[in-house]
């Protein structure tokens, strides 16, 4: 039943940012309106920061990480199926670590 | 909670506006209609949980985050920055980031929640996230307004999400060093799905490579893992600004 107050901080952190996006919507959208370009910027931004993880992560683990990431990306494609990707990333990078 | 608690009398019919009902009925339909997708936030979950081992969670922490934070995509976000000491900032500046798409939701279901009762929406609006909202939508498309369908949508996920977590962490400690079996690259593997998931057509292109390039240059430049921060943000505005009013 170990957590650390560091932890528990940081959690507490998280939920509360996260909740307020989750009314702030509503919240907002009944007393001003968003702006098309104000909406257009928020949809792309899951997908910049999932890049902006991965890419560096990418470059760090060198060739065998980029043909890895290839075919996990072709395997998500292909399959749809996260935890699919996932067992491919894993099984062709030891794979590859092999050589 | 029982039927007296739920049935409320917001089931005025006569305006469109006001036409929206919060059932007990409604509940069990976002209940049932979110089984299949529950499926699949369980696998999410699972791999959420192995990841959260890795790092170093134990298995109350973990569920702590499931249940409090419940965001997949800004809790997988922030397992790539776990290292201790906690940069505490930078992990809820990132949460924040991922989840600021929440306010587009929002904002969507927010005209149609205005009539309930503000506990109603409140306790709602705690389970908001992609799939809920999108079945919730599609109700109200449909002219079934139920505001109890994304509590019973919202509360399936979460139980779908809290449950594989745990199991996903107790399946963490049976794999003993996982770098050996290549599992340090399942974050990476996890990422690289969820952004194939997410690419929505050449409109992404732009912002992609040039948060990535950002990000790539930030982390060779600067400390810690701001350059998650700076990548995603600049490529982002990029898109936003490219794609005119």
């Amino acid at each position: 039943m170990e957590i650390s107050f560091e932890v528990f901080l940081t959690i507490l952190g998280m939920a509360l940012v996260t909740y307020s996006t989750r009314i702030g919507g509503s919240w907002l959208i009944n007393r001003a309106t968003l702006s098309k370009r104000v909406e257009r910027w928020l949809s792309y931004l899951p997908g910049t920061i999932l890049i902006a993880i991965v890419g560096p992560e990418i470059l760090r683990s060198g060739l065998a990480g980029i043909i890895a990431g290839l075919v996990t990306a072709l395997v998500a494609l292909r399959s749809g199926s996260l935890l699919l990707a996932m067992l491919t990333g894993v099984a062709s990078i030891w794979l590859l670590r092999l050589f | 909670m029982t039927e007296k608690l739920l049935n409320i009398e917001n089931n005025i019919e006569n305006s469109d506006e006001k036409s929206i009902t919060f059932t007990y009925g409604g509940l069990l339909q976002g209940v049932r209609q979110s089984l299949l997708v529950a499926l699949s936030v369980f696998t999410y979950g699972l791999v959420f949980g192995v990841l959260a081992q890795q790092v170093g969670l134990s298995l109350v922490e973990a569920l702590l985050m499931s249940g409090l934070v419940f965001a997949g995509s800004s809790q997988f976000a922030v397992m790539g920055l776990w290292t201790y000491p906690l940069p505490i900032l930078t992990i809820v500046l990132t949460t924040l980031v991922v989840n600021l798409r929440h306010l587009l939701m929002g904002a969507a279901i927010g005209p149609f929640m205005r009539p309930l009762k503000i506990w109603q929406r409140y306790l709602s609006l705690f389970f908001l996230n992609d799939e809920s909202w999108a079945l919730t939508m599609s109700q109200f498309a449909k002219g079934k307004k139920n505001g109890a369908f994304l509590l019973g949508s919202g509360l399936t996920l979460f139980v779908a999400w809290t449950g594989s977590t745990a199991a996903g962490r107790w399946l963490g400690t049976v794999i003993k060093d996982p770098s050996s079996w290549g599992l340090d690259f399942a974050f990476p593997a996890v990422f690289i799905a969820l952004l194939v998931g997410l690419w929505k057509g050449k409109a992404d292109g732009l912002p992609w490579v040039v948060a990535g390039i950002v990000a790539m240059a930030a982390s060779w430049w600067l400390p810690g893992k701001w350059y998650i921060l700076l990548g995603g943000l600049v490529g982002s505005f990029v898109g936003a600004w490219r794609s005119g009013d």
